[in-house]
Parts: C-alpha cells; structure tokens; sequence
C-alpha cells in the first residue's frame, strides 16, 4: 500500500526494518558457526577465535572418533540424488493427474497430505515394523529410501500444483489443433513450459533428502546418512569440528541451489527473449 | 444430420473419452499412490496392529492385548509430555504466525516490483533447503554459558553473571523452533496474500478504513486459508519433534515423541507404537479442528 504520490507510508520502513531483523534471526547464526569453524586448534566452541586454522576440517577426515564422516556423506549424496530423480518423475507425473477430475482423486490427494504431516518419527517407526514383521533387513537404499519419499513425494506434489496453477492450458490446446499426439504434445509442450517447476521439485527432492533425519532414523539400517552421522556427533563431539561439518554440508546445499536457480534463471531469460 | 442427432452423437460418444481421461489420471496418479501406500499407508497399519501386540525384552510377540494403552493411559509421566508438547506448539504456533504474517504482509503490500519479491522471497527460503541440525546447533555459539548473548550483556554492562537459562533450556528449545519452522508460516501466507485484488485495499481506504481496519477486515480473513495452512503445519512439525527438543533442552525437556524414541531405542515398540497412534489421533483432530474453521480444499481449488 503506497500513496498516489508513490512515497513511502512510515509502515514500510517499519516492516523493513522488522523484515532485516528476521533476515538476520535466520543467517547470523549461521554465519557465526561458518567464521567458527576456522576457529585455531587450540579455541573453543564459542568467540574468541584463537587464531584461524583449517584444523578442524582435517580433524573431520584424520580423526576416526568423529564416526564416518566421508562414508555417510557419499550415501546422503547417492540417496538424495535418487530421490530428486524419483520424485521428479513420480510427483510430476501425478500432478498432471490433478488437472482432470477423476474417481479417488480426494484419496490420493489426501494420501499425500497425511503422508507430508505425519511426524516423521512415527513413518520411520512404521517402516522399521514392517521390516521387520517381514523379516527384511533395513537399510538406508531400501527402507531409508521409502521413508524419504513418503516426505518428498508429497512436497513434490504441492510444488506442481502451484506451477500448473499458473501453466495456460491454451498452448496444450493449440499443440492438439495443430495435430500433435498426445505423446508429442507432451514432450514439444507441456514438459518444456513446466521445466522451470521440475527444476524446483528436483531442488526439493534432493535438498530435503540430503538434510532430512526424522523419517531415516529408524528405517535407515546400520549406515548412517550425514544427518544421523551429524546428530551422533552434537551428543558426543564438544569441538568445533560440529561447526566444520556443518559449513561444509551446506556448501553442498548452497552449490545445488544455486545450479538449480542459474538454470531455472537461464530458461526464463532465454524464453522472455525469444518472446520479444 | 440434424442437430439433435449430431447431439445425440456427442452424448453417445462423451462417455467414452472421459473415461480415456480417467484411466490416464489413474495412470499418472499410480506410482504416487503405490509408493504412498506401500512405505506410508501399510507401515501406519503396521503400528496400528503392533500397538495391541505384547512384547519381551528383546522381541515383539502376537496377541491381542489392550495393555500397551492401559499402560500408556494409567502413567503419570503421559500427562505431563502431552502438556509440555501442547505448550511447546501454541508458544511456537503465536510467535510464528505473528512473524510469518507480517514477513508475507511486506513482502507482498510493501515490496515493489516483481523481482525484488522474488528476491527477498528466496532470501527467506534459502535456509529451508539447508540442514535443519546444522541450524539447530548454530543457536549453540549464540545462547551458551560464553556466549555471545552473554559476552554482549556482560560488555554492556546490563548483567554481572551469565545467564544461565539462554542454552539447553525451554527457551533455547523454542529459539531453535522459531528458526526452523517460521518458514512454514510465511509461504503459505504469502500464497493467499498474493491473491488478494490490490484494489479491495484502495476501496477500503477510499471508503474511510484506517491502515489497521483494512489489515484486520480485509487482509486477515482473505488469508485465512494460508493462516490454516501454515498453522497445520507448525502444529504438527512442533507435536512430531523429538530432534530438536532433545538438544536444545539438553535433555531437560521431553516431547511425547522424544520419549517414545526412547521406548524404541530400548527396543519397546508395542508401547511405543501404541503412543503413537494416541499421538496420530490427538495431531488430527487438532487438524480437523482447523479444517472446521477454514475449507482449505475449496480454497486451494480456487
């Protein structure tokens, strides 16, 4: 809300300035354990830095007593990359779905939802039971896989609604006038409009699968993912190794978005271009 | 042909290419619902069942048996996880709506042009997509006995001694919260807000209505399926925690969740099962509850 006149109402520099707050509730701490984690070898967890080292970081790879840092990282990053690729052509394919009405279509949609906001524990729970009862060893590419999608599944399924909400349907129509087939006007027209929000489910996929820990605990068998790995150390690791793990996690996290916003970025541009 | 036969024609051959559109949403839908049901559905079965099971020190055993809920109903210790959850989530669930609404307020009334918002929108979304712990242990260099909070007010002169009740406290635990979570609040907000007709705002003010009479009149019901939204969400992510009240209550504090992750790592699952499912009704009905005061569906189908 702004006057005719296009100044600022005081309202807006109050809400900036309660908006910049909430910017640095959520990054200064962040920030903080990033600068702590070059902490020197003989500092502590907290300020003042004893100097700046990369002593910490190699303590994550020399040091076996921190747990298997470099194994669980490889399995976080296999498992995420499976479960974008998997939720991508799971949950775009069932949002292409919605767009009809059909019979069970309210049970699916609910399927989803239930499965989103159940607690995470308790469908890590359920899936280790089964396991179980079905006398099949757990492990974190079997029962850890199916626990993640449970959670990306559904995201992934919000997502695309959100981005057919805004997809023009007359293009689909004008591909069908022109005599395309159904497959054609699929692959020419639908999936290259929508590529921007597959990008997003595959962000989503990967991200959440990298980073989550609530549904795994249980279902992921004897090896654990990064996450796990990272919870075992904050009950027995007082170093700033804890800080060194953490800003390299989220490098990886920081490097996959970034691909993904370049690349949804580079197909907006290039299609606002070729529009003009 | 006549019309009324090239009518007829179209009824006779209606039925059919529905039914084509049908069997191809069924398709599409198939994988989503079979993985679904195979790793959500049957494992909460699976709860279900085993939460009337009986059970030794290392097995679980058949049968048939009520004891688990007895059990479960008859303990103290119930009561008082219940209402250290319930408090936890309605702590969490006033302060996120009161940041998440207003963040969504000035992000879609306040910031011109489309991609500044979007900018500042990513901005806010950015540390979602990174690791929740990590996040997490992030408060500990903050709120610890030497911590910056205490080194400034001791600097400051405000206080003489460390605070002691910054970390590994219930204050610490709904910091953490409040952190990871907030988030849930402001996208959902957003999404309803964006859909608000700006010139409903420039009726309200040409019709007399001061800056806070359109915010509580006009802005606050129109959102209300984002307000619903998110307020299942934080609910329901603060009830299923174990994580994050473990942490940063340093064991202090319990959630009915953290201590059914005991029960589990001590190999007890019936009753733990049997926890969960009260758990599961008790979240939904908070969720029906919800549902009854906004039709979220008829809205989303906007």
């Amino acid at each position: 809300m702004h006057s005719a006149d296009g100044s600022r109402p005081w309202t807006f520099y109050f809400f900036a300035a309660f908006f910049g707050l909430f910017v640095a509730f959520l990054y200064g701490p962040m920030v903080v354990i990033y600068v702590l984690s070059f902490q020197g070898p003989t500092g502590g967890m907290t300020f003042p830095l004893n100097g700046v080292s990369l002593h910490w970081f190699d303590a994550l790879i020399s040091q076996s007593r921190v747990g298997d840092i470099a194994g669980s990282f490889q399995r976080s990053i296999v498992l995420a990359a499976v479960v974008a690729v998997v939720t991508v052509l799971v949950s775009v394919l069932a949002g292409l779905a919605f767009r009809r009405p059909f019979r069970g279509s309210a049970f699916a949609f609910y399927l989803a939802i239930a499965s989103l906001i159940m607690p995470g524990l308790f469908v890590g729970l359920g899936i280790a039971l089964t396991f179980r009862l079905l006398g099949l060893p757990t492990g974190w590419y079997s029962s850890g896989l199916g626990a993640q999608l449970t959670w990306t599944l559904p995201f992934g399924l919000l997502i695309m609604f959100a981005v057919l909400g805004r997809f023009n349907r007359s293009y689909e129509e004008a591909a069908t006038d022109l005599g395309a087939t159904n497959w054609q006007k699929l692959k020419e027209v639908t999936i290259p409009m929508l590529l921007p929000g597959i990008i997003g489910v595959a962000l989503f996929g990967f991200t959440l699968s990298y980073d989550e820990i609530a549904r795994t605990a249980l279902a992921a068998g004897a090896k654990n993912t990064l996450p796990l790995e990272i919870w075992a150390m904050t009950t027995n690791v007082t170093s700033p190794t804890l800080y060194a793990v953490g800003a390299v996690t989220t490098i990886v996290s920081f490097f996959v978005i970034v691909v993904a916003l370049t690349s949804i970025g580079a197909i907006q541009r290039r299609r606002s271009r070729s529009n003009t | 042909m006549t019309s009324i036969e090239h009518a007829a024609s179209l009824l006779e051959e209606a039925p059919p290419a529905e039914n084509t559109g049908e069997r191809a949403s069924w398709l599409q839908v198939a994988p989503m619902v079979a993985v679904l049901a195979l790793f959500f559905g049957l494992p909460m079965l699976v709860v279900l069942v085993v939460s009337f099971f009986d059970f030794s020190r290392t097995d679980i055993i058949p049968a048939f048996i009520f004891d688990n809920y007895v059990d479960l109903f008859t303990r103290e210790v119930t009561l008082r996880l219940y209402a250290s959850s319930i408090k936890f989530a309605l702590i969490v669930w006033a302060i996120t709506l009161l940041l998440g609404f207003n963040i969504a307020y000035f992000l879609v009334f306040h910031v011109r042009g489309l991609l500044f918002q979007i900018g500042l929108f990513l901005l806010c979304t950015v540390p979602f997509l990174t690791s929740n712990i990590i996040r997490m242990i992030s408060w500990i260099p903050f709120l610890g006995r030497n911590g910056i909070f205490n080194q400034a007010l001791q600097g400051a002169g405000v206080t003489s001694q460390p605070l002691e009740f910054l970390l590994f406290s219930d204050f610490a635990v709904v910091v953490a919260y409040v952190h990871l979570f907030t988030l849930f609040m402001v996208v959902p907000i957003f999404n309803s807000m964006a859909r608000i007709d700006k010139s409903l705002l420039e009726a309200a003010r040409d019709a007399g209505a001061g800056r806070f009479r359109t915010v509580f009149e006009i802005v606050l019901p129109l959102s209300r399926t984002g307000i619903a939204l998110g307020s299942i969400f934080v609910i329901t992510l603060v009830m299923g925690d174990s994580f994050v009240v473990r942490t940063m209550s340093g064991g202090q504090s319990a959630s009915v969740v953290s201590a059914l992750q005991n029960e589990v790592a001590a190999l007890q699952y019936p009753p733990a099962a049997a926890s969960a499912v009260i758990m599961v009704i008790i979240v939904t009905l908070m969720v029906a509850g919800i549902l009854r005061l906004v039709d979220v569906r008829k809205e989303l189908a906007r």
